[in-house]
């Protein structure tokens, strides 16, 4: 029972860094979004290529090259900082392709009827379309938001005092290594449920009756 | 400057392909034995009664709500407290075939749930068991169905092998980790990891993607 003191005063950490990558992924892929839909066809590959690039890297390597590989040289980053670049800038890309995905569910009748009114681009993404997409992206991005709060304890690699840290000081210290762990994993299982539940409800209520 | 580089890269290049064959083995072997325990518990949490059903699905939901770091950590760091201690390499393979049993379990009966109600009726009216429609029916088709998704999850698999690196099993991360510790030349080596890396999940999910456009013209 004393493991669940200390631990259970990481979730916040966990909580936040998980709160504070969502938030930088969700502007992020907004740009990478533009980016990949870009007229050009040079911005279309490169921002292609960004975005295959940090889904197809290991979270953990990624972190490692930001942290280590360049927190470490002429730039000093701190681990919350590189966290937030390491799985800002991931999460970024998934944000993006769920955009994406959520983009083309939009009726194509939509842009046409913009057009026919005479809207200028910004206004009908912003405007028209935008609004009818998000109803479909958002079950994408509470389901992200769930991986997003277990990938999170990748940080404790590189000195985020986070829950999984918390648990791996208390489990050198403690004799017993057990109980600590299944503290940790107990506790991302409560902070990831209510979230999942959220993403079965809001499925139900918005993909029924929304694009299409 | 860049031909010292690569001049470096190509030093290092044989102990991060040492590291990626083991980071491949652990993949493979977790691959395996998850998706077959993975198959098992999607059948026992699709099961009509409830005493099955119920402590399959809970088990499942444990296995994917806890994320792979602390699985990985619970088995190697946390067993040898309950009087198991398993060396690194069973030890991740053991961890990684737990997350891909939840994981899978769950992809798999999405599958079998997907499969048509009037394959089912069909079978009904042939006169077939409950056991051959599973057998013979359901199942051949619910998993080509789930087999884009179940080879997007293999990806993933691969990329979460690299967290072995804390348990210092030598696979590719800590090959290039302790490559960087010697040298101070992090950013270099976890480049090269990097694109070993890439290297593999890039052609990967390029392959998936095609393989979902198959087959998906004929469902």
């Amino acid at each position: 029972m004393e493991h669940v003191g200390p631990i259970l005063a990481a979730a916040p950490v966990t909580l936040g860094v998980t709160a504070a990558c969502l938030a930088v992924g969700a502007l992020l892929g907004m740009v990478l979004l533009s980016g990949r839909r870009s007229r050009s066809w040079v911005v279309r590959t490169l921002s292609r290529m960004v975005i295959d690039v940090l889904r197809g890297i290991p979270p953990i390597v990624f972190l490692f090259i930001v942290f280590f590989g360049i927190g470490s040289g002429a730039i000093r980053l701190a681990p919350f900082e590189a966290a937030l670049i390491g799985l800002g800038l991931i999460s970024a890309a998934h944000l993006a392709e769920i955009y994406r995905g959520s983009l083309l569910a939009v009726n194509r009748g939509q842009f046409e009827a913009s057009q026919a009114l005479g809207l200028g681009r910004t206004t009908t993404y912003v405007r028209v379309i935008g609004p009818q997409a998000m109803r479909v992206a958002i079950p994408g991005m509470v389901t992200w938001a769930i991986s997003l709060l277990k990938d999170s304890a990748l940080v404790s690699t590189i000195g985020v005092a986070e829950i999984m840290s918390v648990a791996n000081q208390d489990a050198r210290a403690s004799g017993s290594s057990l109980t600590p762990f299944i503290v940790a994993a107990l506790i991302y299982i409560a902070l990831g449920t209510p979230l999942a539940f959220l993403s079965r409800c809001l499925e139900r209520r918005l993909g029924v009756t929304g694009g299409r | 400057m860049p031909s010292s580089i690569l001049n470096d890269w190509s030093g290092w290049l044989p102990r991060l392909l040492d590291g990626l064959l083991v980071s491949l083995q652990v993949t493979g072997l977790s691959l395996v034995l998850g998706f077959s325990l993975g198959m098992v518990f999607a059948l026992l949490s699709s099961s009509r009664f409830r005493v099955v059903r119920r402590p399959s699905v809970l088990l499942v939901e444990v296995g994917r709500g806890m994320p792979a770091l602390v699985m990985l950590q619970l088995v190697y760091f946390g067993l040898p407290s309950a009087g198991i201690t398993l060396d690194t390499f069973p030890a991740t393979v053991l961890a990684l075939t737990l997350t891909t049993a939840a994981y899978t379990s769950e992809i798999i009966r999405a599958g079998l749930r997907a499969v048509p109600a009037g394959q089912l009726e069909a079978a009904g009216a042939l006169g077939l068991s409950k056991a051959d429609v599973t057998r013979f029916i359901v199942t051949p088709q619910g998993l080509r169905i789930a087999l884009p998704t179940l080879m997007g999850f293999a990806i993933l698999i691969f990329q979460i092998s690299a967290l072995a690196f804390s348990l210092g099993l030598p696979e590719l991360l800590s090959q290039a980790y302790s490559i960087g510790a010697a040298t101070f030349r992090y950013f270099d080596i976890l480049l090269l990891a990097g694109l070993l890396y890439l290297a593999i999940t890039i052609p990967a999910s390029w392959l998936v993607g095609r393989l979902e456009k198959r087959l998906a013209m004929h469902l």
